[in-house]
């Protein structure tokens, strides 16, 4: 099994998918040549060609439209978008037709394709290279949205996404890109999408997260062990529509209480599901409220370092709510 | 005796610019260069995060920025725009803090990444990333003189890759149908990124799109900075006249990468990057001056040391400005005093 970093790991998720089924395509801004500009499509230019790895003009909405096109004709586009931040151009595209398609045709025409974006702040790219905006996506029925927070997931659900025979939103959180290298399974191994990740077992608390969060959970739950003897459980959700209700009633059954983590805002933030679901469905099992930490009601990532570390979730900031959360 | 007068009539002159005026305009070039290569080493050094540059674009700023009335006119750049934001009244201390995320920054108090150029008090649009959105605010501006009936040009820039976003046709489309009072200008610097023009435009001309939009659409060298300064003047008068919008595509060369974190030897042939200097339009309009007489080798050694000095001045004040402070991150997300606006 290779190590490989996050980034790697989309790369050869692609690359593996491009090689098994030629209907696969890649088209996005600089993904040819330059090989993406975080290097997610490096080398795949040079091995498919110009038209398999499409260099597109500076325009979203064509991007998402015409992917949706060419998923109509029987093609299975990878869409880039440069940054997750910068796909509002294609909003219209991807809400009104690309989430639509499948439900207005009565069944007649699906949309096979794969939007991936690079969200995420920590990256000092301030209010438009940081956005961590899937709720949009998440509200929208009719799209699928995982959000990975290791290499094998991101391998795996890449794979899952571009099988997937409706749209798939495929978030990349750019700051896990090169942090860590793990173990990813050799070969055609797809993670299914819908199905949650416990990534730590615990017993007095769970935290349920996805993206940058997973990491930052884990080493808040070392921190929680080792310095308070609180066990918390960590519960990856890796595919947030659909989410995997199940895995989320049964560790809040078994621990009791819940946390919810996102850097997005908290205001009808993705949290707000999550904690709905428990407060309807979980409710017995629950000995403290429904906890969401999350980021700042202000509409951005904030750029000077001191204000963008105010702005950013930490393991720190874990840490003490899930220390308030465990004294309830 | 006039036919002979015309002949040895400096162009300058015939633009109606004193020689004064060019110096200034040179000046002004080299000013925005030498802040630009500041943050650079600023950058280098781990001081500034971020830096995307203006280098090779300078003429055809200053130039189609010279026609405007500050305090009158208005902008919406973009964020190669150094040289136009300095040419229409920030300072070479205002670009610097900006990227330094001052807390006091005109810009955005430290909020915004370096390349964000705006100010109220400049009548600067304050600038977002997501390319061209700044295209549809100057054509509401210009929408607002034009319902007022005021004498106010605004002029707006950006990058040929970005002229393909679906809102730049909306803006000039209206701007076409109301022959609002704007300037539309391409910086054509021939790369979006890594996308080369061929790969980016349909039909390789952005300008050409103008009569489609039913307005006036000039081609300009962006290394001639009289050229551009002939096109920009014109399209202010037009404005003015009423006799509705322009959109210039000055072909100016991008010197940098795109940014800092870019390496554009991955997608550039090297030799293209090599001969880009004979293309810096410093030195082309550095050589003109000199044949017409205007500069000499000890003139440009002075404006340089000048131009030197006030950046390292500009740097130092910059630096000693507070931080933000995090204190005030919850603020003016909306209006701190509920009224009637
Ligand atoms: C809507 C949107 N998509 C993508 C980007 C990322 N991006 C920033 S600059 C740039 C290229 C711009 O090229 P061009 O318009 O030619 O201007 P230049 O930088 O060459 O001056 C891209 C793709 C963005 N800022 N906004
Ligand atoms: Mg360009």
């Amino acid at each position: 099994m290779p190590e490989l970093n996050i980034l790697e790991a989309v790369r050869l998720g692609m690359d593996e998918e491009m090689e098994r089924d030629e209907r696969v395509m890649v088209l996005g801004e600089d993904v040819g040549k330059k090989g993406g500009v975080f290097g997610a499509t490096e080398g795949l230019f040079a091995k498919y060609g110009a038209k398999r790895v499409l260099d597109t003009p500076l325009t979203e909405a064509m991007i998402a439209g015409a992917a949706a096109g060419a998923a109509i004709y029987g093609l299975r586009p990878i869409a880039e978008m440069q940054f997750a931040d910068f796909v509002y151009p294609a909003f219209n595209q991807i809400v009104s037709e690309i989430s639509r398609m499948r439900y207005r045709s009565n069944g007649t025409f699906g949309l096979p394709m794969v939007i991936r974006m690079p969200y995420g702040g920590g990256v000092h790219g301030a209010l438009y290279h940081s956005q961590s905006n899937e709720a949009y996506f998440t509200s929208t029925v009719g799209l699928k949205v995982v959000a990975p927070g290791t290499p094998a997931d991101a391998k795996g659900l890449l794979k899952a996404a571009v099988r997937d025979p409706d749209p798939v939103m495929f978030f990349e959180h750019k700051k896990t890109y090169r942090l860590f290298k793990a173990e990813v399974p050799d070969g055609d191994t797809v993670v299914p999408i819908g199905k949650a990740d416990v990534a730590r077992p615990g017993t007095h608390l769970s935290i349920f997260c996805y993206g940058l969060m997973r990491t930052f959970a884990l080493e808040a739950a070392e921190t929680l062990a080792r310095e308070d003897g609180i066990e918390a459980e960590v519960v990856d959700l890796r595919s947030l529509r659909p989410l995997d209700t199940e895995a989320i009633l049964a560790s809040v059954e078994k621990t009791s209480r819940a946390l919810v983590v996102h850097e997005a805002n908290r205001f009808g933030g993705f949290g707000a599901e999550v904690a709905a679901l428990i407060a309807e469905e979980g409710f017995e099992h629950l000995d403290a409220p429904v906890t969401r930490l999350a980021g700042p009601e202000v509409p951005g990532v904030p750029f000077h370092h001191n204000l963008e570390d105010w702005f950013m979730i930490s393991p720190a900031k874990i840490v003490d709510a899930a220390r308030a959360l465990a004294a309830y | 005796m006039v036919a002979k007068e015309t002949a040895t009539t400096p162009p300058h002159v015939e633009l109606g610019l004193t020689d004064d005026d060019v110096r200034a305009m040179y000046r002004q070039m080299l000013l925005a260069r030498a802040v630009d290569e500041r943050m650079w080493l600023m950058q280098r050094a781990g001081k500034i995060a971020f830096i995307i540059s203006g280098q090779g674009h300078e003429g055809a700023q200053v130039a189609t920025a010279w026609p405007l009335r500050p305090g009158q006119d208005w902008m919406a750049p973009y964020y190669r725009s150094i040289a136009s934001a300095i040419t229409f009244g920030m300072s070479a201390e205002d670009i610097v803090t900006a990227h330094l995320a001052k807390g006091d920054d005109v810009s955005s108090g430290g909020r915004q990444m370096p390349g964000h150029y705006g100010g109220a008090p400049y009548n600067i649009v304050s600038l977002s990333s997501p390319v061209g959105t700044q295209v549809l605010h100057a054509v509401g501006i210009a929408m607002g003189a034009w319902v007022r009936g005021e004498d106010v040009v605004t002029l707006t820039s950006f990058g040929e890759g970005t002229a393909n976003q679906g809102e730049i046709h909306e803006a000039m489309n209206f701007a076409g149908v109301h022959r609002l009072p704007v300037v539309f200008v391409c910086e054509n610097n021939g790369y979006a990124i890594s996308v080369p023009l061929d790969q980016q435009v349909g039909g390789g001309n952005v300008a050409a799109r103008a009569a489609g939009y039913g307005m006036t659409g000039v081609t300009v060298d962006g290394g001639d900075v009289l050229a551009c300064y002939r096109a920009a003047r014109d399209a202010h008068a037009r404005a003015r006249a009423g006799d509705g919008p322009t959109l210039i595509e000055a072909h100016v060369v991008r010197m940098t990468s795109h940014s800092s974190d870019d390496d554009q030897r991955r997608y550039r042939d090297p030799a293209e990057v090599e001969a880009l200097k004979e293309r810096d339009p410093i030195s082309i309009f550095g050589d003109q001056l000199r044949g017409w007489g205007l500069l000499d080798e000890e003139v440009d050694t002075q404006l340089r040391a000048d131009v030197k000095a006030e950046v390292n001045d500009a740097s130092k004040r910059a630096e000693a400005r507070p931080d933000p402070d995090v204190a005030t991150a919850l603020r003016h997300v909306y209006a701190e005093e509920q009224h009637d606006a």
